[in-house]
């Protein structure tokens, strides 16, 4: 009988995908609605994370015909103890198994949840679904257009033009030799016969000339050895590496003037972190850039943007001006797409806000792909009319007002409606 | 009559005598044990444990062992156990609750899976350590093997060989349909058609064994004849008024009522596209090659178990085991035949391993030492060649006829088995049978009767179609000692109505013929 063992460890894994996406797919509503509730309520650190779906059981239930209670039965037990024939034990509650346990579990009517876990990129795949960011269609349909030839060692396959001289003789060299060596030694030790034969003494006429004959053929057979063979080309090996250049710089600017409290820092971070978390999708390589402001603005890192307290006056343009150093100073526009993302309280010394509209106007919007403005608060200050006015004109501008957490999602689906989609 | 298979032979398949069996040579040295397997390893126990099943003539299919994952094993789990199944939700969810269990540490995952087909495909986990993997050769290879390839019900009812073409072909077939009319389509109907599943076998009619290649050739004619055949039942050429009358009250239909309500949808529904007809006929077909394990829990449980600890102890005899080898699968097989008693946690009601083992031991036993009691009850087997007689029950019985044959007083004491009465009449249980001269045929008649599938599942037939009214369907249930059914009919029926097309009625019918509960489902909208 012919038997075999089989190695199917490689082979395969994830077979069920294709039913886990069904599965997905028939509670996306219900998964749509948790990930909503998600974004809402997490803290920023944890938005790049799975999250734990809860599906009632009874949206799940796949129903069939079963036995309810009542009636009559019989049911058979092991571990009697002491129990003799006739005995009359009260009913259980919560069932009238007779202490059978399969039967409550089987029935599976309880009202626990069916509780699983959507992976990082399902959760993030839910998140973003159907948005994408405007004026994107260039770079995104050429996600990588450019390539760089890269010299990548040798190969044995490859163009006329791009043969290397010098590894192909060395090749060749070291095949003659190994082709050749057991010939050649044969031949040493033949000539070596001959000479000892025709220096012996006799009739040696017909032994020599076996010797020579032998001789003449190792010699053709040496002589057959071809000098280059095609195993011995070699080529140089150039590879084309795409070179991405889906880079993106993000600003965030934020006023951590007085009048930015915490709860208004949170709002914004939100704004920053969902910002962010959408630019990965679409970008192989991101670089942050935070600058926040009072009267003077200032280019931190992550910590101190988010977590240092400051106090003063508010003059927006000072981090407008600082953004527009540091891109022209650090990120060409050649290659880089600049999104800005700013966010403030409106507070502005109302001098500066006409000032902002023309930074922007004639500066910054130029560079960017797109500049969104968020504003944590609901009174409308002159920097809000200002870039009110900014916004009607200009398609890669956008502002919203926000003023509790769960705005900001349906914030962010506006912002970023796919094309077409009046923006 | 030339179509039947030569193995029906009697003669070929004579079970061998225990006592023609001659022990071989003592091993100079055990095979070694480490705890990591390699394949060499696992060949070299294969070869031995199958000389030893050979010895006792157990007869299997070709045997393919395959190494798997913890992650392929949890995707056998959700497809059924199958290595290939078409496409559902409800795949996935079992996908994801086992996962879930698993990564918790709630559940342990089986150490193996065995497939009834022809070879015989067993699934050896990689995290096995080489003694669990001789104990799974064993097990699956050996034991549930044997068990598939010679009991009566798989022998009717599932053609190994071409189990998984079928699914092959079933699931491109879905696949297929989910491409031509939609995903949403192809849901809700396998949804539907998964809730009459157990409903969709032939409990007594014997299917016709057809190849693959059969099945497809026949697809097509089918779909046309079925069609052909739906419409002349719904013609609704207005016939002679005085004829009709007489035609209605006449003519019922069904003519008699049918067990098979997949079937009968299959054939009659009016509204069914072919291609609906073909995935009702295909879960219909999963369904009916499941039915045979449904029914042989613990015979094919224990069938296996029983044999992995006859085949690894014989080979320990034969000095080809190691002491820590045996051991470390003892260990697992004293977890695997442990029986909680009821009251005890974790109690969950028989467990078919335990039992199942027990059963083929006394067999054995009885064979081998009877005692004057065993005489009394088992006049037939007490004394008899074990082997030829344990060959015999694993062949010709299912759970509940196994159990009514064998299950013996000895075996109800060692389990202390008694049975409840559960009346709902009554306020209290009443303990009706236990462990004694005058309970052990009481006790037995109840466990029995618990394994039969047509008391475990409601008895639910197609009773009548309105022919030439508003073409509703009517289903009855026949309630068994007044068990009623549970609230999830009304969920089922919606099922059935999608299928039907038309409204739906379900009758449930007490012993005295009353019907003391209606559902009813309207026809679904278009």
């Amino acid at each position: 009988m012919f038997q075999q063992i089989i190695d199917r460890r490689l082979a395969g894994k994830n077979k069920s995908i294709g039913n886990r996406e069904r599965f997905l797919r028939r509670h996306k509503d219900q998964i749509r609605e948790a990930v909503k509730r998600a974004v809402d309520g997490r803290g920023i650190r944890d938005m790049a994370q799975g999250e734990d779906i809860h599906i009632p059981r009874r949206d799940i239930a796949e129903p069939i015909f079963g036995h309810g209670q009542g009636g009559k039965r019989e049911m058979v037990h092991p571990g009697n103890q002491d129990y003799v024939r006739g005995d009359r034990i009260e009913r259980p509650k919560g069932g009238g198994g007779g202490g059978g346990g399969s039967q409550a579990s089987d029935s599976g009517e309880g009202d626990d949840d069916f509780v699983f876990h959507l992976s990082k990129e399902e959760f993030m795949q839910v998140f973003f679904d159907d948005l994408a960011l405007p004026n994107l269609a260039r770079t995104t349909l050429a996600e990588t257009p450019e390539f760089k030839t890269h010299r990548a060692g040798y190969s044995s396959d490859g163009t006329p033009n791009n043969l290397h001289v010098v590894r192909s003789m060395r090749g060749a060299i070291g095949r003659r030799i190994a082709l050749g060596s057991d010939a050649r030694r044969e031949l040493l030790a033949l000539e070596e016969r001959l000479i000892e034969l025709q220096t012996a003494a006799g009739d040696q006429t017909e032994a020599i000339a076996e010797v020579e004959a032998a001789i003449a053929v190792l010699r053709a057979r040496i002589g057959r050895i071809p000098y280059l063979d095609p195993i011995d080309l070699r080529y140089r090996s150039r590879v084309r590496v795409p070179v991405p250049t889906a880079k993106a710089v993000m600003f965030c600017l934020m006023d951590v003037s007085g009048s930015m409290d915490e709860a208004r820092k949170d709002l914004a971070k939100r704004f920053f972190i969902l910002l962010y978390l959408f630019l990965t999708r679409h970008y192989e390589r991101i670089d942050i850039v935070f600058i926040r402001h009072h009267t003077q603005a200032q280019e931190v890192d992550e910590q101190n943007f988010f977590h240092s307290t400051e106090t003063g006056g508010t003059v927006v343009s000072s981090a407008l001006v600082l953004m527009e150093e540091i891109a022209r100073a650090r990120y060409p526009t050649s290659e880089w797409n600049i999104y800005g993302a700013q966010a403030s309280d409106g507070d502005n010394w109302h001098h500066d806000s006409g000032r902002c509209r023309e930074l922007l106007a004639n500066n910054i919007l130029p560079l960017c792909r797109y500049f969104a403005y968020v504003q944590v608060a609901e009174e409308e200050q002159n920097l809000w009319d200002e870039y009110s006015a900014l916004s009607a004109e200009s398609k890669a501008f956008a502002i919203r007002k926000v003023t509790e957490a769960s705005q900001i999602y349906p914030v962010f689906r506006e912002l970023f409606k796919k094309e077409g989609a009046a923006a | 009559m030339s179509a039947v298979p030569v193995d029906f032979d009697p003669m070929l398949r004579r079970a061998m005598r225990a006592a023609d069996i001659r022990p071989p040579p003592r091993a100079a040295e055990p095979l070694p044990a480490p705890s990591d397997w390699s394949f060499e390893l696992i060949e070299r126990y294969h070869e031995r444990i199958k000389a030893t099943a050979e010895r006792f003539g157990l007869d299997t299919y070709p045997n393919q062992l395959e190494i798997i994952t913890a992650e392929q094993m949890m995707d056998a789990y959700a497809s059924v156990g199958m290595p290939v199944n078409y496409r559902h939700w409800s795949y996935g969810k079992e996908f994801i609750s086992t996962e879930k269990n698993y990564r918790r540490g709630h559940m342990g995952l089986a150490y193996e899976i065995v497939i009834n087909s022809n070879p015989c495909i067993s699934y050896l986990m990689e995290e096995n350590t080489m003694g669990m993997q001789a104990l799974v050769i064993a097990h699956a290879a050996y034991g549930h093997n044997s068990f598939f390839k010679g009991n009566y019900l798989f022998r009717m009812w599932t053609d190994a060989s071409s189990i998984i073409d079928y699914l092959v072909y079933a699931k491109n077939y879905v696949a297929d349909c989910e491409e031509r009319h939609g995903l949403d389509a192809v849901e809700a109907l396998l949804d539907s058609c998964h809730a009459l599943m157990n409903h969709g076998v032939d409990r007594y009619r014997r299917p016709s064994r057809k190849s693959l290649a059969q099945e497809l050739a026949d697809r097509k004619d089918r779909e046309a004849y079925a069609q052909r055949q739906v419409n002349d039942m719904w013609r609704t050429l207005p016939a002679k008024p005085e004829k009709a009358a007489e035609e209605s009250s006449a003519r019922r239909f069904p003519e008699e009522p049918q067990e098979n309500l997949l079937y009968f949808i299959e054939k009659n529904a009016p509204l069914l596209e072919p291609w609906q007809r073909e995935v009702v006929r295909i879960v219909r077909k999963v369904a009916q090659y499941f039915y045979p394990q449904r029914q042989t829990q613990v015979m094919n449980e224990g069938w296996a178990t029983f044999w992995h600890h006859h085949l690894l102890n014989t080979m320990y005899d034969d000095g080809h085991l190691t002491d820590g080898l045996m051991i470390e699968w003892l260990k697992s097989h004293t977890n695997v035949v442990y029986q909680p008693r009821v009251g005890d946690r974790g109690y969950s009601g028989i467990n078919p391993y335990a039992l199942g083992f027990a059963m083929y031991t006394d067999i054995k036993r009885i064979c081998q030492n009877p005692t004057d009691e065993d005489r009394h009850w088992f006049p037939n087997i007490a004394g008899s060649d074990w082997l030829e007689t344990l060959d015999h029950a694993m062949r010709n019985f299912k759970d509940e006829s196994f159990i009514g044959q064998y299950l013996s007083p000895n075996l109800m004491r060692e389990f202390r088995l008694f049975a409840i009465v559960d009346d709902e009449k009554q306020s209290e249980l009443e303990v009706s049978a236990i462990h004694d001269e005058q309970g052990y045929r009481r006790v037995r008649e109840a466990l029995s009767h618990q394994y039969d599938l047509g008391s475990r599942e409601p008895n639910i037939q197609v009773w009548n179609v309105n022919l030439r009214g508003d073409r509703s369907l009517t289903l009855r249930h026949s309630q068994h000692d007044d068990r009623p059914l549970h609230d999830g009919a009304q969920e089922v029926l919606k099922h059935v109505a999608r299928l039907w097309g038309f409204g739906v009625q379900l009758e449930s019918v007490n012993g005295a013929g009353d019907v003391t509960k209606r559902w009813s489902v309207p026809a679904p909208p278009p």
